[in-house]
């Protein structure tokens, strides 16, 4: 593989890995503040693309259908928390398993009935489309320099938000002593609300930002929740920075992995995740 | 005193009588008991669509001679595989064993039906399989009892290798799932390619089911084939023509496939399907009259339009309606039925096909290329292509 390749694969690695973090923000973030295993995230990953589909049909337009999907996922974020989650904050692991599972099927079938089961597609918007060249041979497509860019500014803001506003600030300290928050005024369900409507909209966005260069079809939740899973777990359960650093990691890898190694490359990531965890039990960033 | 003898003398006759007349009319009913057809596919899952599909063509097939064969009802017991190959063989012993079905009409998957194939094998009933295209089913596993309406994955790669050739495509990358029906369509590929003249310059295989196609494309742009040959389907087959397109290759490096490639996906691939080509045994648009009929039918009836798997499906019914018929309604001889399938020609939508010795049909494929969102005829690649049924000891 000669330099500009392998820069190539690089990029298409970071880019990967980028995508895989905006996936995973949310999962890692509603577990880190709030203790909640939300195995119901991918499915909010698939409602987000299918609701642009949707909207993009609807609208003939990629932007409005992104605002309206946006919206639409942050209110099924607060009706999910508020009716059922808030049940769950007292119950162990199990209970918040059995709920999140049985909301997949839920999930699923309402796709079913609502789309079908033939795989659709939306068109990458007007403005987005086309490609630049990398390389005297290789082209990319500027959609997926786009996505890239937003799951960097995603980054970022949830990095700003954490560490510099004063909702990062209750954020932080509920994550280490919930009772201590409470008592200090802060009214610790509404937080928790907002928490959980911003981790459903961080895996709808994603889906929604996806929709243009994937395919539609049922059960595409639960592809990305493992992919997912083995991000979170790297990186650390509950851990942003973590979440980050590992996405990068596992993108990079699968794609060396897929080029280089194609025999083995359907089992990467998993020996990467058993390399981390034998020496880091808890995942890179778990204090 | 006398009188009671009498009773008994008449009294006795005619209760023997009527005891034979009602015995000699139960032998009768066999005759008008339902023909009982098991179906098994997937209802539910990923491959819902396509069981749905082949049911509706099953049924149509049936419902235009009024749902009856030689003055016999027709009953169907349907049962939802979910394309899982660990049910199939519990799904199969119970039509045939308990229900008695007379024919098995089943799967879509090619796991399912190895199963199925496992556990049919010298019982009393006839599978008929609408779909799954694993060489297998009619190579080495293939068993007198077992008949296909569909396709090998031979069948639909193989004629591809030739059209490269001729297309002036010398070096060719191809590139599919890690998996039996992927691997076995790139490998038919290579075999008329390479005997064509040509060259497979690399061979690249994808996890089942990973559809992060970037590296792979990049890759296939740096090394410059002259064309590029895939089996994808379905969600993948979506992804991957996009994709193709988005890195600017579909420009430069022409696509090329088995028909599942664009088959069912095309609405969903948008304007980057356009102008992919692929070789098939069916295309939507085939101009011949049975076709055109058969298309019409099927959207009065469903509300919707045919595909591929609903063609399956009609044929595996015409293929009981016209065996059955020819039989004069008798299903209890097996033996005798399963020559009758084996000598039919079915008037199929795709065009008229018969069975080879492993009970594969020999078919024409078509060289098709994507117009407007249509999968449209370019030309007949093979008329009357024969699958070479290895291993196969019929």
């Amino acid at each position: 593989m000669d330099t500009s390749l392998f820069l190539v694969q690089l990029l298409n690695g970071v880019q990967y890995g980028l995508l895989l973090f905006l996936i995973a923000s949310g999962l890692t973030l509603v577990f880190g503040v709030m203790g909640i295993l939300n195995l119901a995230h991918g499915s909010m990953y698939m409602i987000g693309a299918y609701l642009a589909y949707y909207f993009t049909t609807l609208t003939d337009s990629f932007l409005l259908a992104f605002i309206i999907s946006g919206a639409i996922a942050l209110v099924i974020g607060i009706i999910i928390e508020r009716c059922l989650i808030i049940h769950l904050y007292k119950r162990d692991h199990l209970d918040q398993v059995l709920l999140t599972v049985g909301l997949i099927f839920i999930f699923n079938a309402t796709q079913s009935f609502v789309w079908g089961n033939d795989p659709l597609g939306v068109e990458v918007p007007a403005i987005l489309s086309g490609s630049i060249g990398l390389t005297d041979i290789i082209e990319y497509p500027v959609y997926r320099l786009f996505i890239s860019l937003l799951c960097l500014v995603v980054a970022a803001t949830m990095y700003f938000t954490i560490n510099k506003t004063r909702l990062g600030m209750m954020i932080r300290a509920g994550e280490s002593d919930r009772a201590m928050v409470e008592n200090l005024g802060v009214d610790i369900s509404k937080l928790f609300t907002i928490v959980f409507a911003i981790g459903v909209f961080l895996a709808s966005l994603a889906g929604i930002v996806s929709a243009p260069i994937v395919s539609l079809v049922p059960g595409m939740g639960e592809h990305v929740l493992i992919s997912c899973f083995v991000v979170v777990v790297i990186g650390g359960l509950g851990s942003i920075k973590g979440a980050f650093i590992a996405a990068l990691i596992v993108g990079i890898v699968d794609t060396y992995a897929s080029v280089l190694l194609p025999q083995v490359s359907s089992m990467s990531i998993y020996l990467l995740m058993a390399l981390i965890l034998l020496a880091k039990p808890q995942g890179l960033f778990k204090n | 005193m006398n009188n009671k003898k009498k009773i008994c003398q008449s009294v006795l006759p005619a209760t023997i009588a009527a005891c034979m007349i009602a015995m000699s009319s139960g032998s009768m009913a066999a005759d008008s008991d339902p023909i009982k057809v098991g179906v098994m596919l997937p209802f539910s899952g990923v491959y819902a669509g396509l069981g749905e599909s082949t049911r509706n063509g099953l049924k149509q097939a049936l419902k235009e001679k009024g749902n009856t064969i030689a003055g016999r009802a027709v009953e169907f017991i349907e049962m939802d595989t979910e394309a899982k190959p660990a049910r199939a063989p519990e799904i199969t012993s119970s039509l045939v064993d308990n229900q008695k079905a007379d024919f098995v009409i089943g799967p879509v998957h090619s796991g399912v039906a190895m199963g199925m194939i496992k556990t049919i094998k010298g019982k009393d009933s006839i599978m008929i399989i609408p779909n799954a295209g694993a060489n297998a089913a009619t190579g080495a596993f293939c068993q007198p009892n077992v008949f296909r309406t569909s396709f090998s994955s031979w069948q639909t790669a193989f004629p591809m290798g030739k059209e490269a050739y001729d297309m002036g495509y010398k070096k060719i990358v191809t590139m599919s799932w890690n998996y039996g029906f992927g691997k076995e369509s790139l490998e038919a590929f290579n075999e008329s390619f390479s005997k064509a003249g040509g060259e497979v310059i690399k061979e690249m295989l994808v996890p089942f089911p990973k559809t992060e196609f970037q590296s792979y494309l990049t890759e296939i742009a740096s090394i410059k084939p002259d064309a590029v040959f895939v089996f994808f389907a379905g969600g993948g087959a979506v992804k991957f023509v996009k994709d193709y397109d988005a890195m600017g290759l579909k420009g430069k490096i022409p696509l090329l496939g088995s028909g599942f490639l664009t088959e069912g996906t095309t609405t969903a691939q948008g304007p980057a399907a356009e102008g992919v080509m692929t070789t098939l045994h069916y295309a939507d648009a085939l101009d011949i009259p049975k076709n055109k009929s058969f298309r019409q039918d099927y959207e009065t009836l469903y509300g919707k339009p045919a595909d591929l798997f609903a063609v399956q499906g009609y044929d595996a019914g015409q293929l009981i309606v016209d065996a059955v018929t020819a039989t004069n309604g008798n299903t209890a001889d097996k033996a005798a039925l399963i020559q009758q399938m084996g000598k039919l020609e079915i008037d199929s939508p795709r065009g008229a096909f018969h069975f080879s010795k492993a009970h594969n049909p020999i078919q024409t494929i078509y060289l098709r290329k994507v117009v407007d969102g249509q999968n449209t005829v370019v030309k007949t690649s093979y008329a009357g292509l024969e699958d070479p049924a290895r291993g196969c000891k019929l």
